[in-house]
């Protein structure tokens, strides 16, 4: 995958990957309020996707 | 701008501050209990009576008054507050804690000292009690007019770029700018979050006077004209905790608030009982009991303000999910460190160039930087 899209992105494109993040975060927040257990694992994991992506973009997408 | 600074600092502080359980378990020794893993908010068999830790309590203290008897849902320990007056501040108050299974004492629990109180007092109102923690407040509420601000930008910025773009070895400023919006975008719920409980949080003391003035002063309609109940009169705490688990079957209690304290009336002990689900357990519901004769009055679950407060504080502080959830929540506040760093110095690189070539780098996805 090239850094640059090749034409202007529409705000569905630019936002589909952070909007997934940003759900993935929210729910975890709340998973863990609800009990512990395997509910404590989906916020873990939940919460590990923004730190994950930002690992991801450092060894992928750094130019 | 200046509420960088300040975010600056409710970030740094905050991060030791996740950690505080397990920084104050590493510089106290661990305590044997009597009865390991019983629960002092339950009523199992062996466990002392209240009356009988009230009076250990009083005793190591004597000429005060109780004010808080709070209990432990894992451990038999618990934590007794006395003080000179049923008002007295925070200040004059004695925290004792103790084994409910032994009777044992295990020591008090100082306020005011030590570096992380010193943390959490400069996180919570920088020492200058409500004003500070309603200014503070403030500043969260600018925080999320900042991220919302930041959101519209991503979109334009973006409109060339694919997710996680890092142009690294352009210039320095391009780096900044693309950490900036990666960190910015990823953290944007985590931030949101911690944010709005945060600026709820500052609310607590306004939220509790409320409820004592609607929802307390309700409740205890019927002694509204009686004057306060002097110490000397209270009654039996065992036999008022069986009135009120009688009221609100299956429940523990959390803490028992005595007469003229800020979470009861005059004339009651006011046993805060927690909810039977995980999810509830931070909701409470307070009965009422006639501290003399030991009688109920009334139980009322706590109104939506108290409730958005209770559930603020874990969302906030981190402390619900085990140790990876707080290590991913001090990652994150990195996060939040490194974007308020990182907003700083693109501010101030290029504060004097045109609104027009601001526009003209957001635009172009940061190809074109302003002319300083």
């Amino acid at each position: 995958m090239s850094t640059r899209p090749p034409k202007r992105q529409g705000l569905g494109s630019i936002f589909a990957v952070p909007l997934v993040i940003s759900v993935l975060s929210s729910l975890a927040l709340v998973a863990a309020l609800t009990g512990d257990g395997w509910r404590d694992v989906i916020s873990w994991a939940g919460l590990a996707a923004p730190v994950m992506a930002v690992g991801w973009a450092m060894r992928v997408r750094r130019s | 701008m200046i509420c960088t600074v300040f975010l600056l600092m409710l970030c740094i502080t905050g991060l030791p501050l996740i950690f505080h359980d397990e920084i104050d378990r590493l510089s106290g020794e661990t305590t044997q209990f009597g009865m390991p893993g019983i629960g002092s908010s339950s009523n199992a068999p062996g466990l002392l009576p209240l009356d009988d830790m009230m009076a250990r309590a009083l005793a190591a203290r004597p000429g005060e008054v109780p004010l808080f008897m709070a209990f432990d849902n894992a451990q038999p320990s618990m934590t007794i507050t006395t003080g000179p007056r049923p008002d007295a501040p925070g200040s004059q108050m004695t925290i004792q804690l103790f084994d409910r299974s032994t009777g044992k004492a295990l020591g008090q629990e100082a306020d005011g000292e030590g570096v992380m109180h010193f943390l959490l007092q400069l996180h919570t109102d920088m020492f200058l009690g409500l004003p500070g923690m309603l200014f503070l407040g403030a500043m969260g509420v600018l925080f999320t007019v900042a991220l919302t601000s930041g959101v519209v930008l991503y979109a334009p910025f973006m409109r060339r770029l694919v997710f996680g773009t890092l142009r690294t070895s352009r210039s320095l400023r391009l780096k900044w700018l693309d950490y900036h919006n990666l960190l910015g975008i990823v953290a944007l719920a985590w931030m949101t979050v911690v944010g709005i409980t945060g600026v709820i949080n500052t609310l607590e003391d306004p939220i509790n006077k409320l409820w004592r003035s609607r929802e307390l002063a309700a409740m205890t309609r019927e002694y509204a004209g009686k004057g306060a109940l002097p110490p000397a009169r209270y009654g039996s705490l065992d036999k008022a905790m069986a009135e009120a688990r009688k009221a609100l079957p299956g429940n523990n209690p959390q803490f028992i608030g005595f007469p003229g304290g800020r979470f009861s009336s005059s004339h009651h002990y006011a046993v805060f009982f927690q909810g039977d689900t995980p999810l509830t357990e931070r909701l409470l519901t307070p009965a009422l009991i006639d501290a003399e004769t030991g009688t109920f009055t009334a139980a009322r679950a706590m109104p939506w303000y108290n409730k958005s407060l209770s559930l603020s504080r874990p969302l906030h502080f981190g402390d619900y999910g085990g140790l990876p959830l707080k290590i991913l929540w001090a990652i994150l506040d990195l996060f939040t460190i490194l974007i308020l760093v990182t907003g700083l110095y693109l501010w101030i690189g290029k504060r004097r160039a045109s609104p027009a070539a601001h526009v003209r780098e957001v635009e172009t996805g940061g190809v074109v930087a302003p002319a300083g």
